[in-house]
């Protein structure tokens, strides 16, 4: 088999799944409704309960998943690759931490009633200030280490400064929330998040898409790339945009789901041969099987208790970035 | 407000110093008169209440200048049905040095809450009686006459009873039992078995769609479930805060809004069904009128 033919192979076994998990999402849930009930009502329109609900709750909950994870999986991927950097990923950055702040300041002022699209715009501003800080902060070379120190420290500072937000809010429901901006969840959620969220989401998905070429010219180096006719400057807004963008927009609908930008990508790096052009469109999917499959484990595992995505992703997520740290000590030593 | 109530009382009592030191003198002087005079009745002179439930049942019961202080969720409207009076009255955070330095004959405070601050109470000498929670109007009846006899005022409690009593016997005369009642509130809780809105459904002679459903206390119902349930009649409680929160998004859900609309929907402001009082009769004659004279479940949709 030739190379292009197993990357379509790859892709075409991706998107099968990704299909599978999109279904299944869609018939599992509190109310026990059979398979064929359940798909029969999405198509009919009848207004009844079964209509009710796979239509207005269970839609967009597998729609925002799908979404989501493919956010996730392809802004892990365009990080990675662009900041040269086996750990980057928009949850160990800051990236994710940032638009949960950004979201809880437009939510809980109010500031959403009078203007609902201040949602994903907040998110996206705070998660573009996030991605350029750390940046700035991890300089030209892009050192892993400082880069993941910088990312610490804007993930902290963001943490700190939603869960004041949250403290202070008259409301004495809102604290209690902070689980949800630092976890991420998809219960009930509804159709105006998937249309408030989703413009966003695929703007930054085509910024992100476009940065293939450049990306597979940027692992021969910085210096090579320019001279092979790469803008570094276009790269660098192409990166920071779709990523604030895509990411900003999950976020503000969904809370910060961490790890999956960073699990995909190395699961993924070996089977399309190393090239970034062909990791975006690959992560993409995989992180839509992730977030759909850990949004579907939620459900089965803990009916009722409304666990949090982010629990699933990281006790997943979080033993592979250890497994990655102690690779590249390794390698570094 | 505190400041506000504060002053107000400094000023009723003719007293403009703000040394602690005097007030604290001026309030043992007073304990002193009290103890004087009320050798014979035994009869609390100046009490506290530190509990927005026993706040409110004390108002009710307790004779003119009896209660001294109520705690600060009793000035709260979200909270407390008898804002008017209590705003007259001193405010206490349930803290213990605030309630000590009252120099109150009797502390009157909810079994579960402020634990830390009775222990200290009554540790420095100061009687506190405790009153558990209302979860049927059983227990409503139970503590009026309590608080009844503990403020030396049973005749007055005995009035209230009888008051509840024939609130409750008249919305027993327009029962709808076939008429489903689902309570959904922030979060996706409802109330089933054994809390006082329960009972508050149970006496509006409407069926409670979460104690069909098997569930007991306070539990979170998923919108999914209650959607499929189908209840004839929604109501959740009117609570407005100054920003909004994810758990009030429930309420412009799109299958919640599709579900009110088939349904009717009315809101029975929590004020009302926080604690069990007579005026808990309301809640009940806001569900009966909800329910409608035909039978027919519709309501009119007030806003969550």
């Amino acid at each position: 088999m030739t190379d292009a033919a197993r990357y379509r192979t790859l892709l075409a076994v991706l998107g099968l799944l990704v299909a599978v998990l999109f279904a299944l999402s869609l018939t599992v849930g509190p109310a026990a409704i059979a398979f064929g009930d359940s798909i029969k009502a999405l198509f009919s329109g009848k207004g009844d309960a079964i209509a009710l609900i796979m239509r207005e709750i269970r839609l967009p909950r597998a729609l925002l998943g799908l979404m989501i994870g493919a956010t996730l999986g392809l802004s892990g991927a365009a990080l990675q690759g662009y900041l040269r950097n086996p750990l980057a990923e928009p949850s160990l950055i800051g990236v994710s931490a940032s638009a949960s702040l950004g979201a809880v300041l437009a939510i809980y002022s109010g500031l959403t009633v009078v203007f609902p699209l201040a949602l994903p715009l907040s998110a996206l501003l705070a998660a573009m200030v996030a991605v350029v800080v750390v940046q700035a902060l991890a300089g030209r070379r892009s050192n892993t280490l400082t880069i993941i120190l910088a990312g610490v420290a804007v993930s902290s500072l963001a943490g700190a400064m939603t869960s004041l937000a949250l403290n202070l809010s008259p409301n004495p429901f809102a604290a209690l929330e902070i689980m949800f901006w630092m976890l991420g969840s998809l219960t009930d959620r509804s159709m105006t998040h998937v249309w408030l969220a989703a413009p966003f989401m695929l703007a930054g998905w085509m910024l992100l898409l476009m940065l293939g070429r450049a990306l597979d010219a940027l692992t021969l180096g910085a210096d090579t790339a320019t001279s092979m006719g790469i803008d570094m400057r276009r790269v660098q807004q192409l990166a920071v945009l779709g990523t604030a963008s895509s990411v900003g927009a999950a976020t503000a609908v969904a809370g910060a789901i961490g790890f999956v930008g960073l699990v995909v990508p190395h699961l993924l790096r070996p089977l399309v041969g190393a090239r970034p052009s062909r990791l975006l469109p690959a992560s993409a999917l995989g992180g839509a099987a992730v977030v759909l499959a850990a949004d579907i484990l939620v459900r089965l595992v803990a009916p009722g208790r409304d666990l949090k995505l982010g629990v699933l992703t990281a006790i997943v997520g979080a033993p592979f970035f250890l497994w990655l740290v102690y690779r590249e000590r390794r390698r570094l030593a | 407000m505190a400041m506000r109530a504060n002053r107000a009382a400094i000023s009723r009592n003719g007293v403009s110093a703000k040394s602690r030191n005097l007030g604290l003198l001026l309030a043992a002087g007073c304990i002193f008169l009290a103890t004087g005079d009320a050798s014979a009745a035994e009869v609390p002179k100046r009490v506290v209440s530190m509990n927005v439930c026993t706040d409110q049942m004390a108002i009710l019961v307790a004779g003119d200048g009896q209660l001294h202080s109520v705690s600060y969720l009793a000035n709260d409207p979200a909270t407390s049905a008898l804002v008017d009076v209590a705003r007259k009255l001193l405010v206490n955070h349930g803290q213990a040095e605030e309630v000590f330095l009252m120099q109150p004959d009797l502390v009157l405070a909810g079994s579960y809450t402020t634990r830390a601050t009775v222990g200290l109470l009554r540790k420095l000498g100061i009687p506190v009686e405790e009153f558990q929670p209302e979860t049927s109007f059983d227990d409503v009846r139970t503590n009026l006459k309590r608080m009844g006899d503990i403020l030396g005022r049973r005749e007055r409690a005995e009035a209230l009873v009888a008051e509840l009593d024939r609130k409750l016997a008249e919305a027993k005369q327009r029962s709808h039992p076939n008429i489903t009642v689902a309570t959904y509130y922030a979060n996706s809780y409802t109330s089933g078995a054994g809390t006082l809105i329960d009972a508050v459904v149970v006496a509006s002679g409407l069926t409670n769609l979460a104690a069909k459903l098997g569930l007991s206390g306070t539990q979170q119902l998923p919108l999914e479930l209650l959607v499929m349930a189908k209840p004839d009649l929604l109501v959740d409680s009117e609570a407005r805060y100054a920003t909004p929160a994810l758990a009030q998004q429930t309420f412009v859900h799109p299958a919640y809004r599709a579900l009110s609309e088939q349904s009717g929907r009315v809101s029975v402001p929590a004020k009302y069904t926080i604690c069990g009082a007579p005026f808990t009769a309301t809640a009940v004659e806001m569900l009966t009128e909800a329910a409608g004279p035909s039978g027919s479940g519709q309501a009119e949709g007030a806003q969550p």
